[in-house]
């Protein structure tokens, strides 16, 4: 690719979202594409393929894919191109793949609708690449539909559907940002067989730095368009030569230092033995005899893999889902189980912040409304010296009264979760629950907002109950930890006990699973895994 | 979520009770009517006293809710009644006609439907282009006409200037297959023309709103020919809101054909439903009411049923 410009229609005018990237790619060899959301890395990663996103245009600049030009291809040449010779990764494998038809169905669609092969050819393929991504009953799992499968699993099949054709190149998209660490390694695992046995030639895009050094040879940073460095994945790693990358490179490592530190006895929540059902009593149960106590001024964080109750934890102190067995103190009372029967001054103690603030805020209220409503509806506070409140609050997040009038849409996602915070902190709570506050940011961004939560809890003595599924944020922001799995605690304690060896195996698991910025992690850690597990040959065999 | 026999079992339970309050409230309506049927068929130079002997003959001097829980109970065990007007058996009376309407649905029905999930397909594959402007202007231009109208238009051109088929739809038991479609090729053209607009454009909507889901840039991406996806990927999945809008449609062509026949004269339910409330024949309306409303209930229950088959989610549960 050579000066790609990209422009993509936004706020009714075209703005340009890739600004002049250049991109080499040598035959065999893996690129990672690294940058926040916005760089234009998912972009330029698709346009490889000669495609471009509906509402955008390449403008400017050339794509050449092994001596044909893709940007004046027509549509019919670039068709036959996609499938067969570049292939493609998504982020979402349970959105990607077609909810309607079964998984090998979608494999042999196009191998055989290109002609590649006849359709039995493809199933037996199929199945062979099924089994040596390590998918469970590999020749009956192609019969499933992509919801009968785990997200880990789906995101495996999605990459033998890539392979399938044999491609030159293969553009994996986030592959794995939408997993968990243990099931990250798997396909992580999965992607770098790939590549090295079909010899292909990759890009991958990631927003982890730790992650793109797992798999990429060379290494590009991209920021707002524009390239920032490229080079060798080692030595960018060992030595980043522009600030933004240190930055990337060391995200996460900072924490505010704590004030004030919580007084021995001073406990502000209690879960005493709560279970938690879907359903009502007899349906599903997700929590099982959960306890925990929480001590005013500090941060609990509930740690855990996607389906481990963490969120149904948080839903049942809230009383959103009342619990079936067990109780919630608050202060030495014990709340009614379902937020119905608490009384408003209940409900302004305990409040919450969650995942995405895109949805939590209403698209057609302006800041000063969402934050003006909370301030009426627990203090009756209207009009001068409620706006004064707001902008007060505004402060606090470190915004400015400008933001006054600005509807959502026209806030970036870390002021969104800001606006969330402050009309959390606008009921004056005793306790806030964050519910994976930071996973859908950006990391440079979500290091803002612990950092902000931090420093608010210093100020007003605020506690915590930090719900995420990455260990990183829970350094960074935690007092004590609880590691939940399949809605049972399975280990809870102060940070640095839990945090230090000797661990729990869990817990062990999960801290061995975040990916480390050292490029053979994760040969090193597959190598201790794996033991003596023999490898069942290369890929390329079991593609012939 | 429940499973599929329970859920029947629940729709079934509430059509029932809609039925019963539609026909309370038909017979209250009919109450309301100003005249009534002893008048009626005696005409103005009846005595008071020859009113009053035939009121209590046909059972009109008692009060609306005894007859109608009487009715309510006859109809349970199965008997309709008379038609208070001819005395003739009901379920004869509207046997006939009850076929008649179905066979004028059925044919239109069996035309319109893949008519217009095949238009509603070819426009999304060719949306924005000319192709998919005209389609869009007729459906909506034939839809937005009056259906009397319609069927005016079409006996003017199809019946008076060329004489191609019928204006007047007259059908009988006896009739072979043929001669039958012939006589409700206007009627059944013009019910066509009303309900194609409709499910069609459904289907365009449903399918360009999932032209933008991942699994679709994903299947484009595969390299897979555009014709192929819209069949393929997206129309599997937008199946369920385009099978609501056509038993919608469905159920319009049995219960919505009252102004259809009436122009063709066309012996069908909605004839009978017009003349009987003119008559203040109450049984007669209250039991076609009922079959309209039936009908409704039934077809709904089966685009539910429809739309969870089509869900592969709930077709095969984990």
């Amino acid at each position: 690719m050579q000066g790609l410009r990209i422009e993509g229609f936004q706020e009714e005018r075209w703005q340009e979202i890739v600004k002049g990237v250049d991109v080499e790619l040598d035959r065999g060899r893996v690129l990672g594409l690294i940058g926040e959301s916005g760089a234009g890395k998912s972009t330029i990663g698709i346009a490889s393929m000669g495609f471009c996103r509906p509402g955008c245009r390449i403008t400017g600049g050339s794509i050449t894919f092994d001596g044909l030009e893709l940007t004046s291809s027509n549509d019919e040449n670039l068709r036959q191109l996609r499938g067969v010779r570049i292939s493609y990764v998504a982020q979402s494998a349970a959105a990607s793949f077609n909810p309607a038809h079964r998984l090998i169905a979608q494999y042999v669609e196009a191998p055989v609708q290109h002609g590649v092969m006849d359709m039995s050819q493809a199933e037996s393929q199929g199945k062979r690449l099924y089994k040596r991504l390590d998918l469970p009953d590999p020749e009956n799992i192609g019969n499933r539909y992509p919801h009968q499968v785990s997200g880990g699993q789906l995101q495996r099949a999605m990459v033998a559907m890539a392979m399938a054709c044999k491609p030159d190149l293969i553009v994996f998209d986030e592959p794995t940002t939408a997993l968990d660490v243990t099931t990250q390694i798997e396909v992580l695992a999965a992607i770098k067989d790939a590549i090295r046995e079909l010899n292909t030639a990759a890009i991958y895009i990631s927003h982890d730095l730790a992650v793109v050094a797992q798999v990429s040879d060379r290494i590009m940073v991209l920021r707002y368009g524009e390239m920032v460095e490229i080079g060798d994945a080692r030595a960018m790693i060992a030595a980043p030569r522009e600030d933004y990358t240190r930055a990337l490179l060391s995200v996460r490592k900072v924490r505010e230092d704590k004030v004030h530190h919580a007084e021995e006895g001073d406990t502000l929540l209690e879960v005493r033995d709560v279970s938690a059902s879907y359903g009502g009593p007899g349906g599903v149960p997700v929590l099982e005899d959960i306890t925990l106590d929480l001590t005013r001024c500090n941060t609990i964080a509930v740690v855990g893999e996607s389906g481990s109750g963490k969120s149904t934890l948080a839903r049942a102190i809230t009383g959103l889902l009342p619990p079936t067995k067990g109780s919630i103190v608050f202060e030495g009372k014990e709340l009614p189980p379902s937020f119905k029967q608490r009384d408003k001054e209940m409900l302004r103690r305990l409040q919450m912040i969650y995942q995405m603030p895109d949805v939590a805020l209403n698209p057609r209220q302006t800041v000063q409304q969402v934050l003006g409503r909370p301030l009426s509806f627990y203090f009756g506070m209207e009009g001068k010296a409620q706006r004064e409140r707001v902008v007060e609050l505004l402060e606090q997040i470190e915004l400015n009264a400008r933001y006054l009038d600005r509807f959502p849409s026209e806030l970036s996602g870390g002021e969104k979760q800001r606006v969330c915070i402050a009309r959390a902190l606008a009921a004056k709570p005793d306790m806030i629950i964050c519910d994976e506050v930071t996973s859908a940011l950006d990391q440079l961004v979500a290091d803002g907002i612990l950092r902000l939560l931090q420093r608010l809890q210093n100020e007003l003595k605020v506690s915590y109950l930090f719900i995420t599924h990455d260990l990183a944020t829970v350094k960074a922001i935690s007092d004590e930890i609880v590691v939940m799995l399949n809605g049972r605690v399975v280990e809870h304690g102060p940070r640095d006990v839990i945090l230090s060896p000797p661990y729990h195996e869990y817990t062990e698991l999960l801290l061995a699973s975040v990916p480390e910025m050292d490029p053979d992690w994760l040969d090193n850690l597959l190598h201790t895994r794996a033991g003596a597990r023999l490898r069942e040959g290369p890929i390329s065999e079991q593609l012939t | 979520m429940d499973s599929l026999p329970v859920m029947v079992g629940k729709r079934l339970v509430f059509g029932v009770v809609t039925l019963i309050a539609i026909s309370l409230m038909i017979a209250v309506g009919v109450e309301l009517l100003p005249g009534d049927l002893a008048q009626a068929i005696l005409g103005q130079s009846a005595t008071p006293e020859t009113v009053a002997a035939f009121r209590r003959e046909l059972g009109l001097d008692l009060p609306w809710y005894t007859r109608y829980i009487t009715w309510l109970g006859n109809f349970m065990t199965g008997d309709m009644g008379t038609s208070l007007a001819n005395k003739r058996e009901i379920s004869e009376l509207i046997g006939t006609r009850l076929g008649n309407t179905i066979f004028l649905a059925a044919s239109a029905a069996i035309v319109a439907v893949p008519l217009a999930v095949f238009l509603g397909m070819m426009a999304a594959l060719y949306r924005e282009t000319l192709f998919d402007k005209m389609i869009s202007m007729t459906t909506l231009s034939t839809i937005s006409f009056p259906e009397f109208f319609v069927a005016y238009i079409l006996i003017v051109l199809l019946s008076v200037q060329w004489s191609v088929f019928p204006s007047i739809s007259n059908i009988a038991p006896d009739m072979p297959l043929g001669r039958k479609l012939y006589a409700v090729a206007l009627p059944a053209l013009t019910l066509i023309l009303v309900v194609v607009a409709h499910m069609m454009r459904m289907t365009r909507a449903a399918i360009i709103s999932l032209m933008m889901s991942p699994y679709i840039e994903m299947a484009r991406l595969k390299g897979i020919k555009r014709s192929r996806i819209i069949i393929h990927h997206a129309f599997p999945n937008a199946l369920s809101p385009v099978i609501n809008v056509i038993v919608l449609n469905l159920a319009y062509l049995v219960v919505g054909v009252v102004v259809v026949e009436v122009v063709f004269v066309y012996p069908g339910l909605g004839q009978l439903l017009v003349d009987s409330v003119s008559k203040r024949d109450l049984p007669v309306v209250q039991a076609s009411g009922l079959i309209f409303a039936g009908t409704y209930v039934l077809l709904n229950l089966t685009a539910d049923v429809l739309s969870i088959l089509a869900n592969p989610r709930l077709r095969h549960p984990k």
